[in-house]
This record gives structure tokens, sequence and C-alpha cells, in this order.
């Protein structure tokens, strides 16, 4: 990891979504085939913050609002993408994407395979999740699983400040379309991230915490929830491997093997629906390729096959709350630990808790 | 449209106490649209709108218990909580819903239209939405197959000149108007003063007897002009994306207060009878409140209930 300090000597420290806004503007000043498009690009709120001063920067050719027409706009990305440019799109939400599914799936994930590789379509489409304060069923899904089975396409979910920005280089420099999701209670979270343009490969999971007893798979917010609760257990002595896999696809299968080579106890938790998910996919490869490194039954945790309730009282049995974890955790490796003695709350807010802004 | 205002303007003060706890779409400045369609309609009439739904909602009838107990998350919701303040709906009067996805509801009435000629109903599908939805291919694949067919359907396009913090300049052609798009569709069409609410309510009325008519599907573009935030209560003129002056402007052309001083000057209603209802409708409003806040939250059991249909 490259390191930069501020004035005073210290580690630089920006937030998620500065370090969004910092991949964009290092990649644009690099790469003039680049553009940015979305709904509220260049209004005075800038997408959390992700493209503010960007318009003035790169002047209105380069960065633009759009009109409400997602399906046509991402036709018109691709249009495009096979004449050289390389599009950044953003969707405040990932829902108002599905409105662009035949352009994304039918279009951008097949064009280069579909005429045996002349043009490809480096489009990167940012989407991002709004779980929390009663989005509700339209406005918080994140559709990880769904874009990850087309063929042709990358998934990216960063969880950290540092990973957001080198993924997002990457993932725009990258030849290929790939769905970069983003989660909004991400967007405060700080933590180092180097001034220099760097860039992190796409399909490289990252060990967040070190541990023994157990490998705990995650990504973005939930990754957080895990070293959360692997703090509270390591003084009760259990050793959590907090895992974050950073790439939905590619997936880095070794680098999940390896960490169960280790601990050999594996719970998976899905930022989406466990059904038919990425968790689904990670626990169908560790069942082939793992199977004798575990020492128990794999678990799985993550969101209910229902739509998101919009009630606050029903969103808090919706998501997985750190008690949850904890819970899991115990069955699997058999110990027998109260969640809420050890200040882990079965509480699931709607808005993001006192450690979410803070470093982790 | 008094009611609505002072409903609309006592959410958006309970709205700070963050117990509503889902994004909630004021309508206040828009007011005129809802009503004056509304009125023109018969009970059979159906309405479907978007995540502005409040007006739409209350005036074509539905049940102010049922929309402020669900944005409270209760159980006896409209939606029974499961969709909050832009997930609408009261089937006893036949508003058959509002969602959040721009345009989403435009090919449902559609739907409803298609199936009241094919049943031989009389009633006339009414959908209302924003000036930003008329950007989605959903707008014009709908129109296309409502003219193609024929169908009784009201389109009502409320065009505040925003979608969120953008202009319409930044989104649409300024030489082209939404209606005439409409009238290039093969619909009939018209733009009206979307403030003025005997304007609107004239222009549905002669809309309703062409649809009725079999003339096939009308839209009116009504143009006016949001108050508040796009969403939340607050007021936002200050952060850039448009001009105090530009909002006085609208301003005086309050749609509530308009119409206030014209029936005061035709001696259609005495300041007292206004006074009164304003006290009335104060009432009301704080009263369901306050009933809606102790209502029970649907139990956390109940969450993967009602996913499918038995
Ligand atoms: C398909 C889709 N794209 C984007 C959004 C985000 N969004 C929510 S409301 C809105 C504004 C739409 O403007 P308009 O239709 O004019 O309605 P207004 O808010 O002005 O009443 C937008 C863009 C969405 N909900 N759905
Ligand atoms: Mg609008």
């Amino acid at each position: 990891m490259q390191v930069s300090t501020d004035t005073s000597g210290k580690l630089r420290q920006i937030t998620y979504a500065d370090a969004i806004r910092e991949a964009i503007d290092q990649v644009m000043h690099k790469d003039p085939s680049t553009y940015v498009m979305g709904l509220g690009a260049t209004d005075p709120k800038g997408v959390f913050g992700t493209t503010i001063g960007l318009e003035g920067e790169y002047g209105p050719r380069r960065v633009f609002d759009m009109p409400v027409s997602e399906n046509a706009m991402t036709g018109i990305a691709v249009g495009s993408c096979i004449k050289g440019m390389r599009p950044i799109m953003v969707h405040q939400r990932a829902d108002f994407m599905l409105m662009a599914m035949d352009q994304i799936i039918n279009n951008a994930a097949k064009w280069y395979y579909m005429y045996g590789g002349q043009k490809s379509v480096p489009l990167t489409i940012r989407a991002i999740v709004g779980r929390g304060w009663g989005q509700g069923p339209q406005h918080s899904q994140n559709f990880q699983a769904v874009f990850a089975q087309i063929p042709g396409l990358k998934v990216i979910a960063p969880t950290t400040p540092y990973g957001a920005k080198g993924l997002l280089t990457s993932s725009i420099e990258d030849n290929n379309p790939v769905i970069f999701i983003e989660h909004r209670w991400l967007y405060n979270q700080v933590s180092h991230v180097p001034q220099e343009y760097y860039t992190l490969p796409l399909g490289k999971a990252n060990i967040l915490r070190k541990g023994t007893d157990i490998t705990v798979v995650a990504s973005m917010e939930m990754a957080l929830e895990a070293v959360h609760v692997a703090e509270k257990l390591e003084p009760n002595g259990v050793s959590i491997e907090v895992l974050d896999i950073c790439s939905v696809k590619p997936l880095d299968e070794d680098a999940i093997l390896g960490s169960i080579a280790k601990t050999h106890h594996l719970l998976i938790i899905d930022s989406s629906w466990v059904a038919f998910g990425v968790s689904s996919e990670i626990a169908a490869m560790v069942a082939e390729k793992g199977f004798d490194l575990l020492k128990a039954k794999i678990k799985r945790l993550g969101l209910p096959d229902v739509p998101t309730p919009t009630s606050p009282s029903l969103s808090k049995s919706y998501y997985t709350s750190e008690a949850d974890i904890c819970n899991a955790v115990c069955e699997i490796l058999k110990t027998n630990l109260e969640a809420t003695e050890l200040g882990l709350s079965d509480f699931v807010n709607d808005v993001p808790d006192e450690y979410f802004k803070g470093p982790f | 449209m008094l009611r609505i205002r002072i409903v609309e303007e006592e959410l958006m003060r309970y709205y700070a106490e963050q117990e509503m706890r889902c994004p909630v779409h004021f309508c206040v400045g828009q007011e005129a649209v809802s009503v004056g369609v509304c009125q023109a309609l018969a009970h059979d009439d159906s309405v479907m709108s978007s995540h502005r739904c409040h007006g739409h909602y209350l005036a074509k009838g539905g049940s102010l218990k049922g929309m402020v107990a669900e944005l409270y998350g209760k159980s006896s919701g409209c939606a029974s909580g499961r969709g909050g303040s832009m997930h609408l709906i009261d089937l006893s009067v036949n508003f058959l819903g509002a969602t959040s996805i721009v345009a989403g509801t435009i090919p449902i009435a559609v739907g409803v239209g298609f199936s009241n000629k094919l049943k031989d109903e009389q009633s006339v599908s009414v959908v209302f939405f924003g000036d930003g939805a008329t950007e989605e291919g959903l707008f014009y694949e709908s129109l296309n197959f409502a003219e193609l067919h024929n169908l009784p359907v009201l389109f009502v396009c409320e065009h505040n000149f925003y979608s969120v913090y953008s202009p319409i300049s930044v989104r649409q052609p300024s030489s082209r108007d939404i209606y005439k798009v409409a009238a290039s569709m093969g619909l009939d069409s018209i733009r009206i003063d979307g403030n003025d609410v005997e304007a609107v309510y004239l222009a549905t009325q002669s809309a309703l007897e062409s649809v009725h008519s079999g003339n096939g599907p009308y839209l009116i573009e009504a143009t006016t002009y949001r108050w508040v935030e796009h969403c939340g209560p607050n007021y936002d003129n200050h952060i850039g994306y448009r001009s105090e002056e530009e909002y006085l402007n609208w301003r005086e052309k309050d749609p509530v207060a308009t119409f206030e001083e014209k029936l005061l000057k035709d001696t259609c209603a005495s300041k007292e009878f206004i006074g009164t209802a304003r006290q009335q409708i104060l009432k009301e409003i704080r009263d369901v409140v306050d009933y809606a806040k102790r209502l029970p939250f649907p139990d956390s059991s109940e969450l993967a209930k009602g996913v499918y249909a038995s």
C-alpha cells in the first residue's frame, strides 16, 4: 500500500464519498475519453458528494445531468463505448437501474462476445444501495447476484475508502462493463487513502481483520458489522477473521479457501437476499472445492426472501443484526456467548450507528 | 385544496419529530392540479400516482387516517406499513396505487384503461406524473398503446419544471412542449395553468367528455411549482439549484390563496367560513396524527407474510 501523509505527518484520512470523488477526478484527468453522467451528477448535492466540483473541473461536455431516461442513456453510453469512450454512469439508487436492464444485459454485457471480440464496452455503472429510513421496497435493493449472474459483467462492492478509490479507478480502466455497487451507509466512513493515483486488482479479496477460529465472508456494510462483532468477541476467546470480498465477480476463491484452510469454519453474510444469492454461490464453491477444510456446517445470514418493508418495526427484523452475527458464529463454533451481554444488540437501526461514522 | 395544504403543512411540521421514518415528497404549491382533476371525476374513475401522491390520494377521497398511519409505519396504514408515503392506496375510492419509480404507474394505468374497455365499463383511468416521467420510454410506449387502442385514459402531467434539483432545461429541449409531444402521438392534449383550480377542473371536464365520446386518451399538461424541497419538509432555495426570485414569483401564484380571494370577491364564501374550515381541518389532522402515533406497529412475526397471494 502506498502511503500519504498530511502536513503534520499524519496518515491522510478521507471519507468513502471523497475517495470515490477523487478516483473519478484522477481518472478524468488522466484519460480524456472518460465522462460522467447521471441524474443529479451536477446538482448541488453531487450524488452524496461524489461528483461535486467535477463539472467545474472538466466542463459540461464531460460531466452532465441527464434526462430521466435510464434505459436509453445506458444504450447511449454503450454506443459511445464502441466509439472509444469510457463512460461513468451513476444511479442514486440501484433500483432505478432496472429501467436499463435490457441495455445492460442484452447489449453492454455481451457486445464484446457476440461480435467475436471486435469492440469492448468499458462502461462503469455506479449503483447505490439505499438502506434505511424507510427506503422500502423500491429504493433499497442490492442486485449484486442478479448482475453477477450475467456473463460479461463484473461486479464490485467496495467497503473501505481505500478500496473504493482503488477499485473504482480499476473499474474505469477495465475494458469491460463493471457494476460498481456502493452502499450509502458507507459514505461517511473514513480510512487512509493515498493522494496518488492507484488501482487495486478486481477480483482480490481483503482481510479486514485477522483471526484464527472462524472465517466470516462479507462485503460492504455487513463486513463492517462483522468487524464490530469480531472486536467484541476477541476478548471472549473467539477469534474471527473477516474477509471482505471487495469483488463479487470475479470472486476471489483462493482467498476464501485460504482463510478457511486456517479457520476451518465459515459464516457468510450476504448484503442482499440469501436465497439464490452471492452467499449461495460462495457456499457452493466452498462445498465443491473446500469441503474437506470445513469442521462444521456452513451458515449464511442476509436478507430473507421478502421485499424490503418500509415500516421501521419490520425493517428491524429484515436486516441482519450484530446479535444475529454473534449467534451464528457461536452456533458454528458451538460456544455459548450471550450477544447482549457483550454489548451486541439485536436492534437494527434504520440509520447508520455510531460506529458507522468513525474509522474502524 | 385548503385541506391538502393544511394537512401537508402540518405533516411537514410533525416530520421534524423523526417519527415518520420514510422519505416524503410534499405537494405544497401543486394542490390545484390534484383538486381540479379529482373534483371532475366520478367515483368509479380510478386514479394512480407517483412518489408525490398525497394530494392525488386526498383529492380522490383517500382516507386521511390510512395515509397518516402509513407514514408512521403502522399496521393499519393504507398499505399495512409495507409501503410508506410513496405507496398510498385506497381501493374504496378507486385510488389504485402510487409507486416510487418514476413513470412506473403510467403503463399500469393504461392497463387499467385497457381492462375498462375490455369489460365495457365507462370509467376512465387517470394517472398523475411529473415532467421528469415524460423522459422515460415508458411514457411514449404507454401513450402509443393507449392511442392505438383508443383507451379511456387521462394522462395528467404535473409540470413543475424540476426533477429533484435538475431543471427542465438540462433534460428536455426548450423549444418543445410536453402536451405537443402527446398531440404528435395522436392524443388530444392541452396545456393549462395548473395553479388555477377552476381551469384545471374545466379542462378535466372537457377531457373526460372527449374520452367518454370515444375519442381515446387525453393528456393534460398542468404547469405548477413545488414549494419545498424535492423530498422532505424544508425550504431549500438556498442550496443553489433554483433562485429565491423564481420561487417568490410562484408563491405569488399560490393556488390556495388565489382561489380563496376569488371566493371572497365573488362572495361565494365568507372570511368566517374559511376561517372555520381552517380550524376544523387543523383539528382533524392533529387528531389523526395523535391517533396514528398511538397505533401499533406491525409485529415482526408478520415480516414474511404477504409476499405471495394465496
Ligand atoms: C426510474 C427512476 N429514476 C430516477 C428516480 C429518482 N427520482 C425520484 S423522484 C424524481 C423526480 C422526477 O421528477 P418529476 O417526474 O418531474 O416529478 P416531481 O418530483 O417533480 O414531482 C427522480 C428523478 C426514480 N425514482 N425512478
Ligand atoms: Mg417535476
